[in-house]
């Protein structure tokens, strides 16, 4: 199998379409045959971002490459950025309003399930500059 | 446990029409928070909640969850219902609460932990 790759826009605070790149990508890898173990990891992980990109860092990009080892994510955001990311990382930390909340979300939850489910995880922040989420899955994890 | 005997159970109206009625469910999670039902790991699962918009969807879809029930009277809108049949998940809605619709599940076998 060749390299997919592909590039989706995530419009800012647009919850009605927040999750359209996740569960586009979602269908790419449930045609490739992909186990749904993978698939699910993989959708989870990218959909928190997702959602992150949404909340925190008025949308963004996400770019997704597929190979025959690994699914690797890039979601990035031009947004106020991570001051403290090790607090950030902590469950139940969470600076989302209370708008966000009453979606369902801003529990604090959203970093931990990406690495969680990602075999890698990088991020990449700074203040007044934006964020991007680096997130690997392996299909046979080395 | 298949769709239809759900809806008997908690007394709910089922939403969707293309869904498979044949899928069976063995286990369930109740959640108003998104992020806690994506820390919930289980495959043929059920979600109960109290919370009503498109996330809703996107989450069970994410999960691979067939069928979602809202509590407490709460009914879907028309563009829910559609989403929801595009990605082939159940939508059902019930007047009971969350803790008795869930227990009645329970009380009928329906378990926190499945395959």
């Amino acid at each position: 199998m060749g390299t997919v790759v592909r590039d989706y826009m995530i419009p800012a605070n647009d919850f009605t379409v927040a999750g359209e790149a996740s569960s586009r990508v979602r269908k790419i890898l449930t045609q490739l045959g992909v186990s749904p173990d993978i698939v699910k990891r993989t959708s989870i992980a990218m959909y928190e971002a997702e959602i992150n990109a949404v909340i925190h860092g008025n949308g963004g990009n996400a770019h997704v490459e597929i190979d025959e080892n690994k699914i690797y994510i890039r979601i990035s955001d031009e947004g106020p950025g991570i001051p403290d990311l090790e607090l950030a990382m902590q469950e139940g930390y969470s600076t989302a309003p209370d708008s966000i909340r009453e979606m369902g979300f801003g529990a604090g939850m959203g970093l931990s399930n990406i690495k969680k489910n990602a075999d890698i995880l990088d991020i990449q922040t700074e203040v007044n500059k934006g964020t991007t989420v680096n997130i690997t899955v392996f299909f046979n994890r080395p | 446990m298949k769709i239809h005997e759900i809806a008997q159970i908690i007394k709910a109206e089922i939403c969707t029409r293309n869904h498979d009625p044949n899928i069976e469910i063995y286990s369930a999670c109740s959640a108003d928070l998104m992020s806690d039902v994506m820390a919930f790991s289980k495959s043929n699962a059920l979600l109960l909640t109290g919370l009503i918009n498109p996330q809703v969807i996107r989450t069970a879809e994410m999960m691979d969850i067939k069928v979602v029930v809202f509590v407490r009277g709460k009914k879907p809108l028309d563009s829910m219902i559609s989403m929801a049949e595009e990605k082939g998940i159940a939508l059902l809605a019930t007047d009971y609460p969350l803790f008795v619709a869930s227990g009645k599940l329970y009380q009928n076998g329906i378990r926190g932990r499945g395959e």
